[in-house]
């Protein structure tokens, strides 16, 4: 379609750095989400009496509860964070890109 | 590893899976028909004149194939959120994971979380490229730079396939909810769903189906939260109260504040949660709804939204399975002949229901109830507008009419293919009414995390993927996600009468999605034409498109 514009911003080094620092930023959540989701995993499956223990001593309430809640909360948090760098930075970064290419 | 812990380990992922079945589909089994619920049907048909009255509405708004398909990119990020979250939050959501916690407790939120974690994955690594690169269905992605014809037509018979087995397993299981709570008959309900479903799809497109979805998001989770703080108020709002009174009602006791056991296998239970995870990434009715916003900015706003939503009404979910261990596991009138030690009314995913009585009467279960039937409208119109997309856009316009279709020609066929599509959900819904359709929600997710998925992140992801690998992977992941269903117990011994299955295992995700990706390398590595080094370097205009939004369907004017 617009091979031109595409040849154009693929040479512009700011190109480069959007692309790398977007992904880099993009998987270093990933890896923290599937990490975070992993221990608890192990913990469901290997330490399970773990997650029984009250949240206040001679309680019944288990600290799995708060804990599952704040996984949530923790990974709505993060897409919360990538969103802030995509649509700030890296979203003025692509305009100029864009910008510069289409001129 | 000791066997305890092994045992348990497999039992969560095996769990893992068994909510996936339970929240895809309302499996309530043969439900007894009850008594004509008035609140419920009165507001329901509130429900129904309010969407039609938008499907008018948005009819006058549908002129171009861009409205039709995808609303015409005017959908915003908040909008759009919501509509995926209405996707992903079903009846069986409601009902199902609020049972789980009900009887297992703790599990259920595990499994909430389970299903949750998709999404901030979905954020981070396709949401932006499938806005940057479709346009009106997912095979506008994996056909971008491979040839339309083939791709195309194996990519609609991968949408299909998961459309139609949805449909299905959605119809039958709407029948029996609503048998359930309205009192209606099976097939009353069926056809009802049908009628509905092809009126908003045929004349409102994507913008009433989208619309549609949204009341739903709202009303489900306006419902829930209502129900939930009303019944959290009678623990004044403490989580010890709540969890002191739930361990001292509940048979499980204490075990319920802990994650719990189930025995299983671990093949069945890894594979599952592979096919969740990944079939929920390439179900065809979800994935067009990143085509419906105007950029990439506002696609992850959508995903941003729905990640709230979800997350919120799961917790939720898992406050009101906890509440109704008391103020339902301790009311006779819950249980058949008032026997507290005996069976739920209306069967084991009736506590949600139960407990909107309990702390809200009629109008309470009237309203949750209406909300329930919404609910599975909204699905099966999305999966409608999915199949009759894949039909009209794909395989007519672009493989018959090789892109010469005019576009009020490609809309015509899609409301013809959406009209027959509601005629073969009615009466397949009917001639499955006795059968157990579990089967058929695993091997829609099975066919999507194996034949769609596979080719649609290598499509973005890798530069090598050529025709002839998009082509072989597509129709080895399909043809061993279906065979693998076909010959293990689920089709083979229940629906066949067999005695003994041929393949062991149930859940083909983790042997096909394998298979898929193999075959797409290995078509792809061994196709030496000049047709696929053309292929290959087109990659790099796609990969300047998918990151940068330039060129995009609806985003070039900016």
């Amino acid at each position: 379609m617009s091979s031109e514009v595409y040849e154009r911003i693929r040479r512009n080094p700011k190109f480069d750095q959007l692309v790398s620092r977007r992904s880099s930023f993009a998987w270093m959540l990933t890896a923290v989400v599937l990490g975070l989701y992993f221990i608890f995993i192990m913990i469901v499956a290997f330490k399970p009496m773990l997650l029984a223990t009250p949240i206040w001593t001679g309680g019944v309430a288990s600290i799995a509860w708060p804990i599952g809640a704040g996984l949530i909360l923790l990974f709505w948090l993060m897409t919360g964070l990538y969103i802030r760098r995509a649509n700030g930075e890296f979203d003025d970064l692509n305009s100029q890109i864009i910008k510069e290419a289409v001129e | 590893m000791n066997t305890r812990r092994f045992l348990q380990f497999t039992a969560v992922m095996m769990a893992l899976g068994w909510v996936g079945l339970a929240v895809a589909a309302p499996d309530v089994g043969q439900a007894q028909k009850q008594a004509i619920n008035i609140h419920a049907i009165v507001m329901f048909f509130i429900f129904v004149a309010a969407t039609l009255g938008i499907t008018y509405w948005a009819a006058q708004r549908t002129k171009t194939a861009s409205d039709y398909y995808a609303a015409g990119g005017g959908i915003t990020g908040t909008q759009n959120g919501l509509a995926i979250a209405g996707d992903y939050m079903s009846a069986a959501t409601l009902l199902g994971l609020t049972s789980m916690t009900y009887f297992q407790g703790f599990d259920g939120y595990i499994y909430c979380i389970c299903f949750y974690v998709g999404w901030p994955f979905i954020m981070f690594i396709m949401a932006e490229r499938l806005r940057n690169l479709g346009k009106f269905t997912f095979a506008d992605i994996t056909s971008y730079r491979l040839d339309q014809r083939s791709v195309r037509t194996i990519a609609a018979i991968g949408s299909l396939t998961v459309v139609v087995f949805y449909l299905i397993a959605q119809m039958v299981g709407a029948g029996q909810l609503i048998k359930l709570l309205f009192g209606l008959e099976y097939w009353m309900a069926v056809v009802i769903v049908g009628v509905l479903m092809v009126v908003y799809v045929t004349f409102g497109g994507m913008i009433a189906t989208t619309w549609v979805q949204i009341i739903k998001a709202c009303l489900l989770l306006g419902g829930g939260t209502l129900v939930m703080l009303l019944a959290f108020s009678r623990f004044g709002f403490s989580l010890e109260t709540l969890a002191t009174q739930a361990v001292a009602n509940s048979k499980k006791g204490l075990a319920l504040m802990a994650p719990g056991a189930f025995l299983s296998d671990p093949v069945t239970a890894v594979s599952l949660s592979l096919g969740l995870m990944f079939g929920t990434a390439g179900l065809p009715h979800i994935l067009m709804r990143f085509f419906t916003v105007p950029n990439a900015k506002e696609a992850r706003k959508s995903v941003f939204i729905a990640t709230l939503c979800v997350g919120f009404f799961f917790t939720a979910v898992a406050i009101m399975g906890l509440a109704a261990v008391t103020i339902v596991g301790t009311d006779p009138q819950y249980f058949e002949g008032g026997n507290l030690a005996g069976k739920l009314l209306g069967g084991n995913n009736m506590p949600a229901m139960h407990l909107a009585h309990a702390v809200g009467g009629n109008l309470m279960l009237g309203f949750l109830s209406a909300v329930a039937f919404a609910t599975i409208l909204a699905v099966v119109a999305g999966l409608a507008l999915a199949g009759a997309s894949a039909i009209s856009h794909d395989l007519y316009a672009n493989v018959i009419r090789r892109g010469q279709a005019t576009e009020a020609e490609a809309i015509r066929v899609s409301k013809m293919s959406s009209l027959g599509l509601g005629v073969v959900a009615v009466l397949l819904g009917i001639v499955f009414e006795k059968q157990n359709v579990a089967f058929m929600v695993g091997l829609a997710f099975g066919v999507a995390a194996s034949c769609n998925f596979p080719v649609l992140i290598l499509s973005m992801y890798w530069k090598g993927l050529t025709t002839r690998g998009a082509i072989w992977g597509s129709v080895a992941g399909l043809v061993s996600a279906v065979l693998i269903v076909v010959l293990s117990k689920s089709v083979w011994v229940s629906v066949l009468g067999n005695a003994t299955p041929i393949f062991p295992y149930e859940q083909p995700a983790i042997f096909s999605m394998p298979l898929a990706f193999f075959f797409a390398w290995l078509g792809s590595t061994l196709d030496t034409s000049a047709r696929a080094t053309a292929e290959k370097e087109a990659f790099e205009d796609q990969y300047v498109r998918a990151q940068t939004g330039f060129g995009a369907a609806g985003a070039a004017a900016h």
